[in-house]
């Protein structure tokens, strides 16, 4: 038997659930998505994990906040329409600060789209999806093998830092069958939620630690703490005071925006010599390495900063990388949902968009010639 | 221009394993050492309508996901070949079959028609191998993989149903015989 | 309420609801059906959807999740379906279970979970100031629908019974000994359990339809409602415009975590589930 595997960038995402050790997980059918599903409905209840098919997408958010709130590494998985019913649900579990992992299998919007068609147009969505002020994290890998290993990484920044964590894989991503470099053997690291050492002590759900996470306790374990959607305080209680209001919802986002050396990971290609960098994620970066590569090759000095880690924003980082640089450009497949983050960190770098929203990849001979173009 | 080894686009209607032939053959690939990926493009239905896949197959890693243009092309039905048939790199290889009507066909490729279907139906006894028959015909035309690591992904495949297995073994086997004689 | 009840709740009253709001009632008599049942209050968790009765959760000291609106019961499938230990109590009111939480109410029917779904009708939305509810009756006044509603209404034990919960009472805050049971009844029923209770708000629907005060609410259940062995011996023209209250529907039926578990325990003997 074939000892080197070729897997579906989808099944790899399942793979690396599992491995992370999600024991949850409820969804509903959705195309690019679906292969996740049917993977963990075969799967889960073999190892004693369970799997539920829920009537829409809010109720499969429903399900693995309640199967979280209990305790339990869970997960859904859906495409741009269902992600969209999911925005209600997802700011509950983000002032919650329930861990859960929502994988998105990027399609082309709006609405129903270009159903089996790649893209990256769900970019913002997941950033400001859901209402008033948070911060999120997003992860979006280039590869079957990435797709495994950022799958545990979503469930360790997860239970790490008690939020939710959006996995964007464009269908490309998603449906793409390659090598999947993961030894059998392979044992990952893992990370599960900090708890209390007593339980029956005075448990503080929400108290303002110095790590700005608060422990947790699964409810039915003894302890009869409230979760609510409401502004709480540490206790988990509504409160409006103001002071109370402000510190909370601040924290919410500082635990995110304070951790970004922990949460940010990019990759650079060539970037130190380089006179035009590229700024690219997902599929789309694979491309612009092809690119890069036939540039090198002609002498022209391309980079490459493939992001990996799409929200928080690698403000800082990504400044520095493009500070003196000729100009950047930033492919994706939206109409330049990156590129106005790159823009607003260049400081004076000329950035310039490649857009392409017709379910179609951007070519590598489409990046090349507007390189030319730009130099 | 992407320079991959191997830009292989295989196409047929649904329901004619085109996309299970592809897998096979990316699988098939990476048990032979070489890099590849397999990805496709599908309409809404599961049976009918056209259906195409790309494996693209190298040494070195492979960045871009799509074939630019192809130097092995599999056609399998009508419409297969009106949206596909010229669409080859210079010197490249088409394979289709030899039902399929042809008005054109690209000047400076190498072209096969061989009766894939007719043989699947009437030599193996089930036109639905029609699939594993083609990817016989494929390699022993092209050299692409090895007929070894082939079987293998094809044994990978069906293992689970000895049944299928065997049948498929004979259709790829006959695919290329058939091959071999066409070259 | 006396000593024996004092367990159930946290030290966080007074309680956010109006003078005459049946909320309090039902809250009472949750506690007297706890004691009933006698239910481990640490393997209790009580989920809540959004609305004046939803605050609920807040109050009663149990593992408690006051969830987003209509959502309780998605929410309470995924404690129930992952923690299948756990006993889990649901309360929702009227806009929360049969609007907005509709679909997800039909579907926890159907699936059989072993959880006990609470609904308050009070026929109005009350936190937002009083519009109609798809359980407000026919004609009624609300904010929204200030010459009378047009809307039909739903009927909530026909609805949970075809919708396959194998549960399904009415009770009102009138009749509150009836009531507790009732509460009790449903939480010793394996599987999915209905109670509705009509409530009273007189504050956004009395005072729009002429029982501004407590008591005229109060009186006008105590006259619309029929106890179910009494509506048996009546006519439908006696019945018309009645609210016939106790237990309606009881089956058993596979209950779903259970289901499940066997398929799970199928296949780890290595078989192939059910």
């Amino acid at each position: 038997m074939s000892k080197v595997k070729l897997i579906q960038g989808n099944v790899a995402c399942a793979l690396g659930a599992l491995a992370a050790g999600a024991d949850f997980y409820a969804g509903y059918p959705i195309t690019p998505s679906t292969e996740i599903a049917e993977f963990m409905a075969s799967r889960l209840p073999k190892i004693g994990g369970h799997f539920i098919q829920m009537e829409d997408e809010i109720a499969s958010m429903g399900a693995i906040i309640g199967a979280s709130a209990v305790g339990h590494k869970a997960f859904t998985a859906t495409s741009g329409p269902g992600f969209s019913l999911m925005q209600e649900l997802l700011g509950y579990a983000v002032i919650t600060e329930l861990p859960l992992v929502v994988v998105d299998v990027m399609r082309a919007g709006p609405s129903t789209g270009l159903p089996t068609l790649p893209s990256q147009s769900d970019v913002q969505q997941a950033r400001w999806g859901t209402h008033g002020d948070h911060a999120i994290i997003a992860i979006s890998p280039a590869s079957v093998t990435e797709t495994y290993f950022e799958t545990i990484r979503a469930f360790n920044l997860a239970e790490k830092y008690r939020t939710p964590v959006v996995l964007l894989i464009d269908e490309k991503i998603g449906h793409l069958r390659e090598r999947f470099d993961v030894p059998d053997d392979f044992v990952p690291k893992i990370i599960n939620r900090k708890t209390v050492v007593d339980k029956k002590a005075q448990y503080v759900p929400y108290e303002n630690t110095a790590d700005l996470v608060p422990p947790f306790v699964p409810l039915g374990q003894g302890v009869h703490w409230h979760i609510t959607g409401l502004t709480h305080d540490e206790k988990g209680f509504y409160s409006s005071n103001p002071q109370v209001v402000d510190k909370s919802i601040r924290r919410l986002s500082a635990k995110i925006e304070d951790n970004k050396k922990d949460i940010c990971k990019l990759e650079t290609v060539f970037t130190e010599d380089a006179d035009i960098l590229l700024v690219a994620y997902g599929s789309v970066s694979r491309t612009a390495q092809e690119a890069l590569n036939q540039l090198r090759a002609e002498g022209i000095k391309v980079g490459l900063v493939r992001l990996i880690t799409l929200w928080p924003f690698a403000d800082e980082e990504i400044a520095k990388l493009l500070a003196g640089k000729k100009a950047v450009m930033v492919p994706e497949m939206n109409l330049g949902q990156i590129f106005k983050e790159v823009d607003r960190v260049a400081r004076g770098v000329k950035v310039f968009a490649q857009s392409r929203v017709d379910g179609d990849l951007i070519t590598p001979a489409e990046i090349v010639a507007k390189v030319k173009e730009v130099l | 221009m992407t320079a991959y080894k191997w830009q292989v686009r295989m196409s047929g209607t649904g329901g004619q394993g085109i996309i299970s032939g592809a897998i096979m053959l990316a699988q098939a690939a990476l048990n032979d050492g070489f890099n590849a990926v397999q990805s496709q493009v599908y309409g809404p239905e599961s049976r009918g309508g056209s259906t195409k896949s790309e494996i693209i197959i190298d040494d070195e890693d492979i960045f871009y996901l799509k074939v630019v243009c192809p130097n092995v092309v599999l056609l399998m039905s009508p419409e297969a070949y009106k949206k596909y048939g010229q669409d080859v790199l210079p010197g490249g290889m088409v394979l289709l079959d030899s039902s399929i009507a042809k008005e054109a066909l690209p000047a400076d490729a190498l072209i096969y028609a061989l009766p894939m279907i007719e043989a699947a139906r009437t030599q193996v006894g089930n036109e639905l191998v029609a699939n594993t028959l083609a990817l016989g015909a494929l390699i022993a035309l092209s050299d692409m993989i090895s007929i070894k690591s082939m079987e293998e992904a094809i044994t990978e495949r069906f293992a689970a149903k000895p049944k299928v297995l065997d049948v498929n073994l004979r259709a790829f086997r006959l695919g290329v015989e058939m091959g071999m004689a066409a070259k | 309420m006396e000593a024996v009840y004092e367990k159930y709740f946290r030290d966080n009253i007074p309680h956010i609801w109006c003078a005459g709001c049946g909320n309090g009632i039902v809250m009472g008599a949750f506690a007297r059906a706890m004691e009933k049942l006698g239910w481990d209050q640490d393997d209790t968790v009580v989920l809540s959807g959004i609305g004046c009765s939803s605050r609920i959760t807040g109050y009663l000291d149990f593992s408690t999740m006051h969830t987003a609106h209509g959502r309780a019961l998605a929410v309470a499938t995924g404690v129930k379906m992952a923690e299948p230990r756990l006993k889990v109590v649901v309360f929702m009111g009227d806009g929360d279970a049969a609007a907005i939480g509709g679909n997800h109410f039909i579907h926890a029917c159907r699936r059989n979970l072993d959880i006990t779904a609470v609904v308050i009708n009070n026929y109005i939305y009350g936190m937002t100031g009083g519009q109609f509810s798809p359980l407000t009756p026919f004609g009624k006044k609300a904010t929204t629908a200030p010459y009378g509603s047009i809307d039909r209404s739903f009927d909530m034990v026909e609805l949970a019974k075809g919708a396959g919960a194998s549960y399904v009472a009415r009770g009102d805050v009138f009749h509150v000994k009836q009531l507790v049971d009732l509460l009790a009844e449903a939480g010793e029923h394996k599987g999915f359990s209905l109670v509705e209770v009509i409530s009273a708000c007189p504050v956004s629907y009395g005072r729009n339809n002429k029982m501004a005060e407590p008591i005229d609410l109060l009186m006008q259940i105590k006259k619309d409602t029929v106890n179910i062995k009494a509506a048996q011996n009546m006519s439908e023209e006696d019945l018309a415009g009645k609210i016939v209250v106790g237990r309606h529907y009881q089956a058993d039926l596979p209950e779903y975590s259970e289901v499940y578990a066997d398929m799970v325990a199928g296949l780890q003997k290595g078989g192939e589930g059910r």
